[in-house]
């Protein structure tokens, strides 16, 4: 029998989704016999609020997975995710922005509030105060989904990988636990490693990586080695495809850290600054810090930087 | 105080929106509102990122059209470091920028569009979508399947990924193509081209001769346009030209990317997250009323089709001079959008076809070297739902001080929301209406792709 999904999306950009049409044709067999989609608003038309527009309170159908991307920014987001974790007895998260926060939660560095106020203030907008009426209103920083209900499965990526969203679905429909990946994109990785080499700062990426594209990647000597800064030591696998090496990397461009960290709640930041003092690399030569918690800014791990120091009372 | 319809979400669409429809005592329109409702605010985030990190964050704005964002960064850093990448690199952007777009509208016609069409806009909501194709149609839609994934998959091959892409880089690309690559990806476009030309057949036969009349029935609302041209023939371009912004009266101004804020302003309603680009040159200010429109111009694929002075390549022209038979030049009819759209699904797979048959595309000079420097630099490509553009400035260390994002979509907003308004009030009269009304209100912002 079909098992019963939702999908929904919050503070996301539809990547996710993309990955999930991704799985190519493979997907024609499982949405046609192993998975009964009744409410996914990228690809049909169940309504939150009924299908005439009289609802007052978000509506999600009871199903058996739900699908979660993107983090959470507002309160409509969180009104979705609570109705998602009442409606599905499997709730899934997937995609970095709702295991970790991703891309969107850079902005808890400088705070959600004062960024919004600051989107709204650029020299090419028309003078204006922040839109109030019909749309959602911001939260105090941006969430991961874990963060706001509890979360059965985690699936990060950006975009996940659509070889293990296939997995994750067939396991569920099969009613077996999925294999994922828990191992590090250096771990996966086939290129050349020398060990320890004579680098003493990381580049940033201004010239290409060393390397003859005629060759096999097993010939590219390691990023890392070379010089560029690359977030494979602390970032969890799984974006190559079958047999290949991690995406990025097989095209000559050093690792971002879109997986989120290895284990679940490791930072990235902190463990690639070990990861480069333990091999003697000067980890103040990493211009912008910071942006190593790209992916994974939620969870209080990204802050605004606080310009004044905060005088106490008393 | 009447009652308000509340279309939430806007469904098969690639972003967040919802539609309000407020009724007066009688049950007619009284007022109706677009709300876009996320806004994640990359223009504020990205400062203080070094500027060649960028194009790998900005593709996040849209998981659809990440190429696009990607592109747009790399052309605007590129300009703030004053770097000028080598031919072949800017060859290989604009060769993946094509194969992008044609998944996207393979994607956006058949999978999104197309169950109005297929199976009808009254037809029960649990049914009206691709899985509803899947059951209907399983030739057709095995078929849609197998090629947009095919267009993703040339992508993913040559640049290591189709979705948030890293290939495009400062100065350049990060690799050059193999001539095996160059040869399957030929290949494979001849297959996609096929496709494209079937696919305009199927659209004039299924939907343009008998949904003409469901979207007259709607209203139409005339705007001017805004799209990229080249800078001598005045063809269509979709990585690099000049724009062009038509009026309603289809007479034009042609200005360089740099000067865009003489040109285009951002107007802020207090009900929409999305700010809404206007034609500020036209002096005319901004209004969004359907019968004294102000500053509203639209973008994508129909703007595109109508401000270029032809296409460069033979079956995209023959199309166009069709197209432009029946319907004249500027076309209004938002369902048009559809047309124009397949028009240029044609037109990119064999532009693809002819970039990759230049000698200089296996050319391994890719990448010139790039040196972290204070600029500012405006980057713009013709992204599937209008005209992209990254502007920023940066600091001495080549960080991000500044950014100014003008995103595809956001062109058409207020566009939009005059659409919905003409075909709300046109179809609800008296307080009747069903789903099938509705759906078609949701119809008209379809068409745009948003």
């Amino acid at each position: 029998m079909a098992v019963r999904a939702v999908l929904e999306w919050l503070n996301s950009c539809s990547g996710c989704e993309i990955a999930i049409l991704n799985i190519g044709e493979a997907l024609i067999p499982l949405v046609s016999e192993h998975l009964d989609i009744v409410h996914a608003p990228i690809l049909m038309d169940h309504k939150c609020l009924g299908q005439c527009g009289e609802g007052s309170e978000i509506e999600i159908p009871e199903a058996d997975i739900g699908i979660v991307s993107g983090g959470v920014a507002n309160t409509e987001h969180l009104e979705v995710l609570l109705a998602m974790r009442e409606k599905c007895r499997l709730l899934i998260a997937l995609g970095t922005c709702a295991t970790h926060g991703g891309i969107p939660a850079l902005m808890n560095g400088q705070g959600l509030g004062e960024g919004i106020k600051g989107v709204f203030a650029t020299s090419g907008t028309d003078p204006c105060s922040v839109p109030d009426v019909g749309v959602p209103a911001a939260l105090d920083r941006v969430y991961a989904c874990d963060e706001k209900v509890r979360i059965d499965l985690f699936l990060p990526g950006c975009p996940p990988n659509p070889a293990l969203i296939a997995e994750v679905l067939t396991a569920v429909a099969q009613g077996r636990d999925p294999v994922q990946p828990g191992k590090s994109v250096c771990d996966t990785c086939q290129v050349l490693r020398e060990g320890k080499g004579a680098v003493s700062k990381v580049r940033r990426f201004l010239v290409n990586a060393d390397y003859n594209a005629e060759e096999p990647v097993q010939r590219m000597r390691c990023l890392l080695e070379q010089g560029f800064m690359c977030m494979g030591p602390v970032t969890a696998a799984g974006c190559a495809a079958a047999g290949l090496p991690p995406s990025c990397i097989r095209v000559g461009v050093p690792c971002r850290g879109c997986f989120g960290p290895v284990r679940r709640d490791g930072n990235q930041m902190l463990d690639m600054m070990n990861a480069l003092a333990s091999n003697g690399i000067d980890f103040k030569s990493v211009v912008d810090r910071r942006s190593l918690l790209r992916f994974s800014g939620a969870h209080g791990l990204l802050r605004q930087i606080r310009t004044r120091p905060v005088r106490e009372r008393g | 105080m009447g009652k308000v319809i509340q279309i939430s979400p806007i469904t098969r669409i690639e972003g967040h929106a919802k539609i309000a429809i407020h009724l007066d005592d009688r049950g007619d329109v009284r007022d109706t509102f677009l709300h876009i409702t996320s806004l994640r605010g990359f223009e504020k985030f990205v400062e203080g990122r070094p500027a060649e990190e960028i194009p790998r964050i900005v593709t996040r704005i849209c998981g659809i059209c990440p190429w696009m964002h990607h592109l747009a960064a790399s052309k605007a850093v590129d300009a703030a470091f004053g770097v000028t990448p080598p031919p072949a690199g800017s060859l290989l952007r604009e060769i993946c920028q094509l194969l992008a777009h044609i998944s996207d509208k393979i994607l956006h016609f058949f999978f999104l569009a197309a169950p109005d069409f297929v199976l009808g806009p009254d037809a029960d909501y649990s049914v009206r979508n691709v899985m509803g194709i899947v059951k209907a149609a399983p030739d057709l839609a095995a078929r849609i399947v197998k090629m947009r994934q095919l267009g993703q998959m040339m992508l993913e091959r040559f640049a290591g990924r189709a979705i948030h892409p890293v290939a495009g880089v400062v100065g350049g690309f990060s690799r050059p193509m193999l001539e095996q690559e160059r040869q399957e990806l030929l290949r494979d476009a001849g297959t996609l081209l096929d496709f494209s030309c079937y696919a305009l057949d199927f659209a004039k036969d299924t939907v343009f001769a008998k949904y003409m009349d469901v979207f007259q029935e709607m209203g139409t609302i005339t705007t001017g346009f805004l799209g990229t041209v080249d800078r001598t023939s005045g063809a269509l371009r979709l990585y690099d030209g000049r724009q062009r912004l038509m009026k309603a009266d289809g007479s034009c101004t042609n200005f360089e990317g740099d000067s865009y804020t003489d040109h285009i302003g951002e107007h802020v309603e207090a009900w929409s997250f999305g700010k809404m680009p206007y034609a500020k040159s036209w002096q005319e200010g901004f209004s969004l009323d359907p019968a004294a429109p102000a500053g509203i111009y639209r973008a994508n694929t129909l703007a595109r089709i109508n401000v270029c002075d032809g296409i460069s390549t033979p079956r995209a022209q023959a199309a166009l001079e069709e197209f432009r038979m029946a319907f004249g030049r500027p076309a209004q009819q938002t369902i048009l959008y559809h047309y124009a759209r397949l028009i240029e699904l044609i037109y990119v797979c064999e532009r693809v076809m002819e970039l990759l048959q230049r000698p200089e595309v296996t050319d391994t000079r890719i990448r010139a070297e790039a040196g972290p420097k204070a600029g500012r630099g405006v980057g713009i490509v013709e992204a599937p739902r209008g005209t992209l553009i990254h502007d920023y400035t940066t600091d001495r260390n080549g960080c991000i001080t500044k950014a100014n994002l003008i995103v595809g979509t956001t062109h058409n907003i207020a566009p939009m929301h005059m659409s919905v308004k003409q075909a709300a009030t046109s179809l609800i009269r008296g307080g009747v209406y069903d789903q099938g009304i509705l759906n078609r209100i949701e119809m008209a912002v379809r068409a745009y792709d948003p």
